[in-house]
């Protein structure tokens, strides 16, 4: 089985947030809920990067750690999904979270949250694959369908990659060999605990 | 003359400076601009990173929450919350019951020393009660939920299965969430009823020597309304109860971002802990470990002979003791 990963070429991206409209589209994540974000540092000086964020699904998940309810659970491509039935909104995924991926609709006062979403890797939740119950509760299931998240199959300069993080590694390798330069895996090492050596 | 020299020699100094330094602006100028020469560097991001801080930037966004990139925290409080706060809950509930057990065996239950005398006096009013038992009910609903929080999927989910748990969760976060209000009410008003009895004074000095009477039989040091244990349990619910409120204040209505909330998670679960510790001490020995010690806070009126024993001083304050059935009260 593959390790799935997301890899950002900050050097490529161009901030055009296609990957976060494609993702609403997707899913049609509720208002307010964003799986996935491009920010922009040093926005307006020398050096400006933008990086597409979202659940990196990490190695040894804090998010998993830390939920009390044990919502959450890795499937074979190692993917990080949560179950929206177990999940009581506590919240504590959100400050254990490293990228800021898991998101509440507000529901009621008191600072109570609703069911966690965040990023499936297009690979949706613990229901049938792509069953109408799956599609409401964590939209789309891609990876059931043989393809990939519709973040990076449309990113127009390739900026963002999504699959086998071995694969990706490769591609970016290559990249950053035929330019002369990279800015290295957005979050790799606190995600995976590893980098990309060139 | 001279000066022509001079200035020759000048320009000739001059221009070997320049022929000297033309080579290295030369080869500079081969390689072309690096174009991230500039461009932000991850690893010296994170690196300039403090705790509680995150490396971010712009987003076009409305929520600038998600302005944040990398929290590399997280990590760290992942650590604390599985490692740090499940020790040291365990060992302080676990510890304390191992504590109550070895000195119910050892000690076994206080007797009333010249048994029940039958006369009973008035030790707290309905409205004492009333608060201690809404505080008292809401502690434990919160204890239990909060022990859920941290212990539940170790414990509880393997034994009623994932779905059964997941519903008590939802529902313990709800009953913890609002029961914390009436909790936070109790609290303040226990402080403002008991506190004037409740200041420390030179008497427990003489208590805490005499070992509060728990270990010998025959000895009983003085004490007033409060003795310095019951004072320490006081203190002890007054502080706690007001760390766990500030801390749950700011986890119900978090304001200031992943540090803040990382904080008082954890202050709110350690400090629960111990305080759950402490409790089950106070009600240990407000019912088994202590004979009549239970009607105190149930029906208001205790023993005469108990109120002796442990609170001469009280019960000569209340002129209701005095002499031998000079004025007996009725039970009832």
């Amino acid at each position: 089985m593959a390790r799935m990963k997301f890899l950002c070429d900050a050097d490529r991206c161009i901030e055009c947030n296609a990957c976060v409209t494609a993702c609403k589209n997707e899913h049609d994540v509720p208002w307010g809920i964003n799986r996935r974000r491009v920010v922009t540092i040093n926005d307006g000086k020398p050096g400006e990067r933008s990086v597409s964020m979202a659940c990196m699904h990490c190695t040894d998940a804090p998010c998993a750690a830390v939920c009390p309810v044990n919502c959450f659970y890795t499937t074979a491509d190692a993917v990080v999904l949560h179950n929206k039935d177990t999940c009581i909104g506590c919240g504590y995924c959100f400050y254990a979270c490293p990228f800021g991926a898991p998101q509440y609709p507000r529901l009621t006062n008191f600072g109570s949250r609703g069911k966690m979403d965040k990023c499936t890797y297009c690979a949706g939740g613990p229901e049938a694959d792509n069953t109408a119950a799956e599609y409401q509760k964590y939209g789309a299931n891609r990876l059931a369908e043989g393809k990939l998240p519709i973040c990076a199959e449309m990113c127009s300069t390739k900026a963002l990659l999504a699959g086998d993080g071995a694969i990706i590694a490769e591609i970016y390798k290559e990249r950053v060999m035929k330019r002369g330069y990279g800015s290295g895996a957005w979050g790799w090492k606190t995600a995976y605990k590893e980098t990309i050596a060139i | 003359m001279k000066k022509l020299r001079l200035s020759l020699l000048a320009l000739f100094a001059g221009m070997f400076v320049f022929f000297a330094a033309a080579p290295f602006s030369a080869q500079a100028q081969n390689t072309g601009p690096n174009p991230t020469a500039l461009s932000v560097n991850e690893q010296k991001l994170l690196e300039a990173l403090k705790g509680g801080q995150s490396v971010g930037g712009r987003v076009s966004i409305p929520d600038q929450r998600a302005a944040s990139l990398i929290r590399p925290d997280g990590r760290s409080w992942q650590d604390f919350r599985s490692g740090t706060v499940k020790t040291v809950s365990a060992i302080a509930i676990l510890g304390m019951l191992a504590l109550l057990i070895v000195f119910f065996l050892v000690r076994g239950r206080i007797k009333v020393e010249h048994g029940f005398s039958g006369r009973t006096v008035t030790r707290f009013a309905s409205l004492d009660r009333f608060v201690h038992w809404v505080t008292a009910t809401c502690f434990i609903i919160l204890a239990l939920t909060g022990l859920n929080i941290t212990f539940g999927k170790a414990i509880v989910a393997p034994l009623f299965g994932e779905g059964a748990f997941g519903a008590l969760s939802a529902w313990g976060k709800l009953a913890h969430n609002y029961l914390a209000f009436p909790f936070m009410i109790g609290i303040a008003l226990m402080f403002l009823f008991w506190v004037k009895h409740n200041i420390p004074n030179s008497g427990d000095i003489a208590w805490l020597k005499a070992g509060g009477g728990i270990f010998s039989k025959d000895k009983h040091p003085p004490a007033r309304r409060f003795n310095a244990g019951q004072k320490g349990i006081f203190w002890i619910v007054i502080i706690g109860g007001f760390l766990m409120s500030l801390s749950g204040w700011h986890l119900l209505f978090p304001s200031e971002g992943p540090a803040e909330i990382m904080f008082h998670a954890n202050l709110h679960a350690i400090v629960g802990a111990l305080f759950m510790a402490v409790m089950l001490a106070h009600i240990y020995i407000g019912s088994l470990g202590m004979e009549g010690a239970f009607d105190a806070m149930g029906t208001g009126q205790v023993d005469v002979n108990w109120a002796k024993q442990h609170h001469s001083l009280w019960l000569a304050e209340t002129g209701q003791g005095g002499g031998a059935g000079a004025h007996a009260v009725p039970a009832e």
